[in-house]
């Protein structure tokens, strides 16, 4: 692309670019996030191109390979504009049937369209599937409508306008009042006020500031900011430009995991692009800024998204935290002034410069504004990104959005957070979700991830899971991290195990007090709260653990016996055919029969029976 | 000069210095275990926990890394601080079960069997070995290992470390003497580290005195000192 050199050339030439196509052309749009790709998408999109060429057709039909969609569990995804019908679960066999039925007949291929879970109806259209109809999906929407590593995509939807705004027409004191204003909290997990961070760096004497977009994503199960750097990275980088220029930053730096490679690939196409044409670098647009982004690549420690191990780590040293009690925004990168925010933190300061604080603002609630992109998944049945104004109940998000859980479960807690969140029970589901509500309920927001759990998820087994995390994920400085985390996790174990103790629950209050009190970072701080959560919530759980040796789930291995249930049992022969231990005795016609020193509770002869038969206790 | 309070007690401190040491010179007793006053201060045992007043603000934190701030109050013995301190030496006993400085302090604190399961291990952590090579030594020889509970100290890539000049800082400053020096006439070995060097004698009295490796490490870094000093003892130069 030829340099733009200032803000009317960038007008002219978006007018150029959109001049240039044609909205009702017929497009077909496949998503090419990660959860696709694992589907095959890229399989998919090679043979539309073949079946386009031999029905001589590509010069009447585009093809546009986007970011995510967020519905990922349906993947792969294939939209039909201009009509936006709504394909999933595409295969390579459907793509000439696409092409002959609804490209030129506009014929509706039922098989592929999505039915309702409850109802069993078909959806055309992407807007009307339940899954998308209950989200507000302004900063993750366009993921689906724009192809990551074209800056003509950006551009055509309104790209760069925000910047081009701020520098023409805004001082940075301006930019971080309306930040101020808009009430914009970090999204990364600590919720503070982004416009308040930006003028205590700006106000920090220092002879360079930095500005830093936080990718270390890392909680497991969570991938919001990853689909976000890979379908819309023009969206970040934009943000950290007004944030810089706010700032008075003239460097950058994205910090991203290596195991992203696709946005490590997106984001680095994005930034060659905008040094192409002039949009970083020396003298942006003309207005005198200047400013450049490095792209750092990190090696996968999740303390490494605490930002001064993060900071380090981007220094070269080992990722470690240090003490804040002078803050980065004081002496962060290099010891200079340095403000980071995530990636999703970035992505949504565009969107309050170019609609503006009152418009901001009206969405959410009182404390918490704007959307947030949560990954919804575990037991419900609609898996993905789900883009939820703050306030949303968590009871609309799993059941409107989420459209419930599968099968006959019942929902019994959802964990919010990330490995340092917190369990909800189902009473409390009600709740509007936003960042002191769910501090106040024992949990917290987080980076967003949300994890649905129904009446067969043991909550010792999942506190258990955290902190097996989080004991190989410390950075292991601290002593009551380090150490602290490793004996939850090991009387926790031996709870599962069926050996725990009376004084065990208040044993690990006790370390659970000590180490959020004590460590020095946020890990080490949180660490307890998914032990704190249920216990808080789940007592009875433990207890039924510790007292009657009894896992009420029927997780917890050395707590459950397998049995037959003889009125129900066939003699059919499938769970003695199955069992990798020999476990199930029984001849045909007679009920069969389990050997509990023999079984090994995999549970093999549970997925096997048509009867229902197999019970545990 | 920067004026607070220590349990009560006016003290003063410079910029740049941090409560720990001011308490330490003004005769508070303070445990810890990770901090020396020639090294960076680093926060990793938790055991010099102080409860701080900033404002209307009082939190618990570690007095070696909190920076002296004029009109704080520090205390340095209340319940809060004695039931974190407890449970830390709990954590390391539980950790080093046969290391005297813990034992001690588990004495002190009224620390009995710990309620965890009991390992064997020599090592606190306390990082004050790796950071007396880097910082002072200046030949970072060896690293902090791994992460979370699978931390641990040694060479990088746990090979003999080739930048190591057994000079033996590493053993004297770690306060659980789990780093053994042994010396024979003709070498030197750090036995935790795996490194060994030959040892240089003293040209005048011809006893052996320190590692060649470790002389020639000194004449290359320290200028203005002529060629021979190197060659003899302390006692003959």
């Amino acid at each position: 692309m030829k340099r733009i050199n200032n803000p009317q050339a960038l007008e002219e030439i978006r007018e150029e670019i959109v001049g240039s196509r044609d909205p009702d052309k017929p497009c077909i749009t496949i998503c090419s996030g990660t959860g696709c790709h694992a589907f095959g998408c890229e399989r998919v999109t090679e043979a539309f191109e073949a079946e386009l060429k031999k029905q001589g057709l590509e010069e009447r039909i585009d093809i546009r390979t986007t970011g995510c969609h967020g519905f990922c569990e349906r993947g792969p995804i294939v939209v039909i504009n201009p009509q936006k019908i709504f394909y999933q679960r595409v295969t390579l066999k459907d793509t000439e049937e696409i092409v002959s039925e609804t490209l030129r007949k506009n014929n509706i291929i039922d098989r592929l369209l999505y039915s309702h879970p409850q109802t069993g109806e078909k959806i055309v259209k992407e807007d009307d599937v339940p899954f998308y109809k209950g989200q507000m999906r302004i900063i993750f929407g366009n993921n689906g409508n724009i192809d990551p590593t074209s800056i003509e995509d950006y551009l055509a939807i309104g790209g760069y306008k925000a910047l081009s705004k701020v520098l023409t027409d805004l001082s940075p004191p301006e930019i971080i009042d309306m930040i101020k204003k808009s009430g914009l909290r970090g999204r990364g997990g600590g919720g503070f006020p982004a416009g308040v961070k930006w003028e205590s760096c700006r106000n920090a004497p220092g002879d360079r500031h930095y500005v830093i977009c936080n990718a270390d994503e890392g909680d497991p199960g969570a991938y919001m900011d990853r689909s976000l750097l890979e379908g819309n990275p023009h969206s970040v980088l934009e943000g950290m430009m007004i944030g810089a220029y706010a700032i008075g930053s003239d460097e950058g730096y994205i910090y991203v995991r290596n195991e992203y490679p696709l946005a490590v690939n997106n984001v680095s196409i994005a930034i060659d692009q905008l040094r192409e044409c002039g949009l970083l670098g020396e003298n942006i647009l003309g207005t005198g800024f200047n400013f450049d982004i490095k792209v750092n690549r990190g090696g996968g420690a999740f303390v490494c998204g605490e930002s001064t191990a993060l900071m380090a780590s981007i220094e070269g040293q080992a990722g470690e935290p240090r003490a804040k009690h002078i803050h980065t925004v004081e002496s962060g990168l290099w010891d200079k002034p340095t403000n980071l925010n995530n990636v999703e933190t970035w992505a949504n300061v565009p969107l309050i410069i170019n609609k503006g604080v009152d418009w901001y603002t009206s969405i959410g609630t009182e404390t918490s504004k704007g959307t947030k992109i949560f990954s919804l998944v575990g037991k419900v049945n609609n898996t993905g990104l789900v883009e939820a104004p703050m306030g949303m109940s968590i009871r609309e998000i799993v059941y409107d959005i989420g459209g419930g859980i599968p099968g006959n479960g019942k929902l019994k807690a959802v964990q919010t957070g990330g490995p340092s969140g917190g369990c909800i029970p189902e009473s409390l589901i009600d709740i509007p979700v936003d960042f002191d509500r769910l501090t106040e309920v024992g949990s917290m927001m987080g980076s967003g991830g949300m994890i649905v759990m129904d009446d067969t998820t043991c909550m010792v087994d999942i506190a258990k899971y955290f902190l097996n995390f989080l004991k190989d994920e410390s950075c292991g400085k601290c002593t009551t991290c380090r150490e602290g985390t490793r004996r939850m996790y090991e009387i926790l174990d031996i709870i599962t195990r069926g050996e725990g103790k009376e004084g065990d629950i208040e044993l690990l209050e006790e370390l659970s007090w000590v180490v959020s009190e004590v460590s020095l970072c946020a890990l080490g701080q949180t660490a307890p709260n998914p032990v704190l959560s249920t216990i808080r919530y789940f007592r009875d759980e433990y207890n039924a653990h510790i007292k009657d040796k009894r896992c009420p789930a029927g997780v917890c291995k050395a707590l459950i016996t397998y049995s037959i249930d003889e009125e129900k049992c066939t003699a059919c022969g499938k769970c003695k055919r199955v069992c990798p231990s020999d476990a199930v005795t029984g001849e045909k016609k007679v009920p069969h029969k389990i050997d509990p020193e023999k079984c090994i509770r995999c549970g093999a002869c549970i997925t096997e029976c048509k009867f229902d038969a197999i019970e545990v206790a | 000069m920067i004026k607070f309070t220590i349990d009560g007690y006016e003290v003063e401190g410079e910029k740049g210095q941090n409560v720990l040491q001011v308490a330490l010179d003004n005769g508070f007793d303070i445990p810890h275990l990770c901090y020396h006053e020639t090294l960076k201060p680093y926060g990793a045992c938790r055991l010099c926990q102080v409860e701080v007043t900033k404002g209307n603000r009082t939190r618990l934190t570690t007095s070696c890394n909190y920076p002296v701030l004029e009109g704080i109050s520090v205390q340095t013995d209340t319940e809060r601080i004695t039931r974190a301190r407890k449970m830390v030496i709990e954590l390391l006993l539980a950790r080093c079960p046969d290391v005297p400085i813990v034992k001690d302090l588990a004495k002190e604190y009224s620390v009995g069997e710990p309620r965890f399961k009991l390992d064997n291990d020599d090592c606190i952590l306390c990082g004050l070995c790796e950071r007396v090579c880097r910082e002072v030594v200046g030949v970072d020889a060896i690293t902090f290992l791994g992460r979370g509970s699978n931390r641990k100290v040694g060479p990088p890539l746990e090979i003999n470390p080739k930048t190591c000049i057994a000079c033996g800082a590493c053993v004297y400053i770690c306060p659980t003497n789990c780093i053994k020096l042994e010396e024979t006439e003709s070498e030197r070995t750090i036995v935790r580290w795996g490194r060994t060097l030959p040892m240089k004698k003293c040209t005048v009295c011809g006893r052996s005195f320190a590692p060649w490796f470790q002389l020639d490490y000194f004449s290359k870094i320290i200028e203005g000192i002529p060629a021979d000093f190197w060659d003899k003892c302390v006692d003959c130069r």
